[in-house]
């Protein structure tokens, strides 16, 4: 009896726990495959040898292209390179139709968010690695996880539903912007990042 | 809080009112590129927005010896106390040290109005609706201006987005200054009357410092020790004499909404 009466706030205490940790974090995101699998590793380097830069440009007005557009796919992707089911889809799909693919951006930030990629690459010369980690020789895309009630890509957030950053790259709130810019001694107003 | 005390550079405006015919071009522009929706049929003089908007102000005498003079009124940048971002609960406000511009945080705003009641000019406004827009003009949004949604308070930013760009324009090229040519409020590009002026205060150099420190120039309730940011000019005694005062009639075609 006092044993299984010691037991009910245990018993209690571990659902809790569980379902804070291990339910709510699988019920909070619904996650989405991305319209083409997209092989970073294939066209950068030894792949295809185009650079970062080839693709993600930054214009001469300090505007970034942000993810190429479908003409650009075409100059090589007329008609399929190689066998691959995913790549012959793309070609049908997307090239011959001219239609752009609806990428989904793991890094997207809210509409209000100000970021300005030419700061932190011309001028403070940070590589695209400090916030995007591997994905620049990444060979596949992994799922879009998306917060069902913010609408936000996981990738803000990061990871660890705890907030315990284990990568630099690991999530981009608010806080993870400023507590890079605080190293570099670099204090913002709010109107600097919002718009 | 911060300070204006440590201001890189102080940006401000003149309006020669002299010059202004009261056609509402600056309300226009200022509307489009700011993503600020045309009023609804329900709208008032109250509930709508234009973060410019044009008063009309006489000299009180009756026709044929009447005077008019057409006021375009936005945010003032208030240098001193300034009592929207004093009086805010929650931070949602703040005077950028660096620039001197009053920034309005429309994600951090609870929708009190406060700094409405606060704001002695009458330039802030109050989104009573999410906002709207016409069928095919949501096309022609400014990507670089968030819309702002029902429940917040917003306000003339100095265009701060054309700031951004200004900044990434000097990033990519190497310069730690913007060329202040990259940098011009969309009222002040859109005035076919070259009535308004902008630029740094604290450069000494600039045509906007200059007009400023001239015989012309007066600001709005001076007396109240706000230190606006925004300067008017006029060789009318009778308008100048108007700083003090509120102003008092609107011109209804001239207010949108
Ligand atoms: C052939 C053109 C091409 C080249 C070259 C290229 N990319 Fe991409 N990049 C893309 C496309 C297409 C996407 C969208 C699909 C995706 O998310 O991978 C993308 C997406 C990205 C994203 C994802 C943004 C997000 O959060 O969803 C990052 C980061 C990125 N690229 C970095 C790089 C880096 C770093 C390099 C150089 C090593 C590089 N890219 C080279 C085409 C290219
Ligand atoms: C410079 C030429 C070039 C450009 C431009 C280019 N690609 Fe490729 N792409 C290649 C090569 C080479 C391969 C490798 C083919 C293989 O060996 O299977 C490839 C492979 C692919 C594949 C198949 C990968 C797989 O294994 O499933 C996809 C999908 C693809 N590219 C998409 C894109 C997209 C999207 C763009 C535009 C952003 C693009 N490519 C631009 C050269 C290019
Ligand atoms: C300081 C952090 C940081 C660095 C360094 C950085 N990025 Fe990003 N990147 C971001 C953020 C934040 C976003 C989301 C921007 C947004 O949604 O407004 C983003 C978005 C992107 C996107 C999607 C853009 C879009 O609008 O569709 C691509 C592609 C990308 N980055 C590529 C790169 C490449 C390539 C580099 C290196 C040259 C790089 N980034 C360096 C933080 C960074
Ligand atoms: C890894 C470090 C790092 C991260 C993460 C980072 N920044 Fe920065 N950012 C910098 C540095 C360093 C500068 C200063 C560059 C300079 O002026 O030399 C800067 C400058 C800026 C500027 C000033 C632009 C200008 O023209 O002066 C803005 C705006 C900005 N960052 C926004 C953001 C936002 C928004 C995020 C998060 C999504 C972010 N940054 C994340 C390092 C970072
Ligand atoms: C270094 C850049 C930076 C600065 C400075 C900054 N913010 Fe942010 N802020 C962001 C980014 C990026 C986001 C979106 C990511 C997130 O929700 O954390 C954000 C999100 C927010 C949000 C949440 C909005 C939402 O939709 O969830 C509020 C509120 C906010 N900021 C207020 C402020 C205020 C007030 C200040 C000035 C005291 C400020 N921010 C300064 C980058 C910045």
């Amino acid at each position: 009896m006092t044993i299984t009466r010691s037991l009910v706030p245990i018993a209690g205490l571990a659902t809790g726990l569980f379902a804070g940790w291990v339910v709510f974090p699988t019920v909070l995101y619904t996650t989405v495959d991305q319209p083409v699998q997209f092989n970073h590793a294939a066209h950068t380097g030894n792949g295809a040898g185009m650079s970062c830069q080839d693709c993600h440009a930054l214009g001469q007005d300090g505007r970034f292209a942000g993810i190429p557009g479908i003409h650009q796919c075409a100059e090589c992707h007329e008609e399929p390179i190689g066998s691959s089911e995913n790549e012959r889809r793309f070609v049908e799909e997307y090239v011959q139709q001219n239609r752009e693919v609806p990428w989904l951006v793991y890094a997207r930030q809210p509409d209000n968010a100000y970021f300005p990629h030419v700061v932190h690459v011309h001028k403070a010369k940070l590589a695209c690695e400090t916030c995007h980690g591997k994905h620049g020789s990444s060979s596949g895309l992994r799922p879009y996880e998306m917060n069902r009630i913010s609408g936000y890509s996981r990738d803000i957030w990061g990871s660890s539903i705890a907030g315990i950053k284990s990568q630099a790259w690991d999530g981009m709130k608010m806080d993870d912007c400023i507590s890079c810019h605080s190293v570099h001694n670099n204090d913002r107003a709010c109107i600097d990042c919002h718009k | 809080m911060r300070t204006v005390t440590t201001a890189r550079s102080r940006y401000g405006m003149v309006i020669d009112l002299d010059r202004c015919t009261g056609c509402g071009s600056c309300t226009v522009a200022c509307s489009v590129e700011n993503n600020i929706p045309p009023g609804t049929e329900n709208v008032t003089e109250r509930t709508g927005i234009t973060w410019m908007r044009v008063y009309e102000a006489d000299d009180g005498k009756s026709f044929p010896d009447t005077h008019s003079v057409f006021v375009p009124i936005m945010c003032q940048q208030c240098g001193n106390e300034t009592p929207c971002m004093s009086v805010c609960p929650q931070n949602a406000v703040e005077v950028d040290p660096a620039t001197g511009i009053v920034g309005q945080i429309p994600e951090r705003c609870l929708g009190c109005r406060y700094c409405m009641a606060a704001c002695p000019y009458h330039a802030r406004y109050f989104n009573w609706w999410d906002p709207k827009w016409p069928a095919g003009m949501e096309a022609a949004m400014n990507p670089d201006v968030a819309p702002r949604m029902r429940g917040v308070v917003e306000k003339c930013n100095f265009c701060q987005s054309r700031l951004h760009t200004a900044r990434e324009r000097a990033a990519s090229t190497g310069r730690t200054a913007i060329d202040p040519a990259d940098y011009v409020p969309a009222c002040v590009e859109a005035c076919p009357q070259r009535a308004i002026t902008f630029g740094d205060l604290d450069d000494s150099d600039s045509f906007v410092a200059a007009l400023a420190a001239g015989d012309r120039a007066f600001r709005f309730l001076s007396r109240i020790g706000t230190e606006p940011k925004v300067w008017y000019l006029s060789s009318r005694e009778w308008v100048r004499n108007l700083s003090d005062r509120v102003v008092a009639r609107t011109r209804k075609e001239n207010v949108r909404g």
